[in-house]
């Protein structure tokens, strides 16, 4: 990324304004991806000044300031605790420490990056982002937004519900990008959501709407959500693994994910 | 544009461009314990701490460090000594061309939890390669160094 001016503010309002005065104008997060784009950039708004690196615990919820850091994430009890701690244990598997102290939530889920680990469990929980112009809107409907107006996201607000959570990496190093990552929750509802398809993380709702729809789970039950699932899910190829495999280990990781979540209810 | 950082506990001004990295602000003005490994976050050579935590010095943007305090393993020269000298006991050292961020990343470990585990300072140490070594022996030398301290 080439980046030809630079502009640090702790006010977001002015921060906003800077962000809509040119299309190649971008807020920028921790930087951590910036070398995986050849992208202009006629000014990168660094809104660090705003003190938007802390998660605070309310009765109710989580809540994420955009410039956390992601290492900040995987060290709080909070997080470490809630949804037997999918998130925290999402991102200790990113890369190395040199990277999570330097990437931030807000730039992970600004990005949409297909690869994100970060997503797939912020998917399967209650989350809900907090813009500065367009205010709280879920994680899911930002999803499914292609072309979301130009924003500031200031915080990410998990909601804590006793949920209970599993996530599952396949990775062939320590360091590489997922080959698929796995995330499933039980609340009231199940949720399953699968991520590095290697696309952008979706849910497979056929799956979902047949698990949901039963009685009893048992054995039986989540082996046919898994092998709904592995039918629906639109699965690529890529350097990493092909769609074939990527079917074989959705089949293989959701049903382990569901086992986990009921043997957790039970 | 000119940014003003502490490196090693001595107040620095750089003159940068706003796309410039760490790793070549530091080269550039001599810091060259500072290595260039990989260049894309992968190996960890190029670590620093910032504000004593670790970063890969190769990933961050110069302009992000303005106010903070950056040192490199001259800066942390004791530990650095006592880790080397256990190094060399367990032969966990061979080029050393890893060392340095080995180091400040222990240093860093130390900081964050002073009782880690094996598994723990594993973990810790994923992003930093070696390419030398078979890392057991550096777990070992870091563990020894860590019990050195208590």
């Amino acid at each position: 990324m080439k980046i030809k001016n630079y502009y640090k503010t702790s006010n977001l309002e002015d921060a906003y304004k800077m962000l809509l005065d040119d299309k190649q104008n971008i807020i920028i997060g921790g930087g951590a991806w910036l070398k995986l784009t050849k992208k202009i950039v006629e000014t990168a708004i660094d809104i660090t000044p705003a003190n938007l690196n802390e998660i605070i615990e309310t009765k109710d919820s989580i809540e994420i300031g955009a410039m956390t850091s992601l290492h900040q994430i995987e060290i709080n009890k909070a997080l470490q605790s809630h949804c037997n701690g999918i998130l925290c244990e999402a991102i200790s598997h990113i890369m190395g420490m040199g990277i999570r102290n330097i990437a931030t939530i807000g730039g992970s889920v600004m990005g949409k990056y297909s690869f994100s680990d970060i997503l797939t469990p912020l998917l399967v929980m209650d989350t809900s982002l907090v813009f500065h112009n367009y205010g709280e809107i879920s994680l899911e409907e930002f999803m499914n937004i292609k072309r979301f107006d130009k924003d500031i996201l200031v915080r990410v607000i998990i909601k804590k519900d006793n949920r209970k959570g599993y996530f599952h990496k396949v990775q062939k190093t320590a360091l590489d990008f997922a080959v698929i990552n796995f995330a499933v929750s039980k609340k009231n509802k199940i949720r399953i959501f699968v991520g590095s398809r290697p696309s952008i993380a979706i849910e497979p709702l056929k799956a979902v709407e047949y698990i949901n729809n039963q009685k009893v789970v048992n054995d039986e039950v989540i082996a046919t959500t898994a092998s709904i699932a592995a039918n629906e899910m639109k699965l690529g190829s890529n350097s990493r693994a092909g769609s074939e495999y990527r079917k074989s280990l959705v089949e293989v990781y959701i049903k382990r994910g569901l086992k986990e979540v009921m043997s957790n209810e039970n | 544009m000119k940014i003003n950082v502490t490196v090693n506990n001595r107040e620095r001004v750089f003159d940068i461009s706003p796309d410039e990295y760490l790793l070549d602000t530091l080269r550039e003005h001599g810091f060259l314990s500072v290595k260039r490994g990989c260049d894309n976050s992968s190996c960890g050579v190029c670590t620093v701490l910032l504000d004593n935590k670790p970063v890969a010095s190769c990933t961050l943007l110069t302009i992000k460090t303005e106010g903070c305090h950056i040192t490199t393993v001259e800066g942390i020269s004791k530990d650095a000594e006592k880790l080397s000298e256990h190094m060399g006991d367990e032969g966990a050292d061979q080029c050393g061309f890893c060392n340095p961020s080995l180091a400040l990343t222990m240093y860093a470990l130390k900081q964050e939890n002073p009782h880690p585990t094996d598994d723990e300072i594993k973990k810790y140490l994923v992003g930093n390669l070696c390419r030398c070594t078979g890392y057991q022996s550096q777990v070992i030398s870091i563990r020894k160094c860590l019990e050195d301290d208590e």
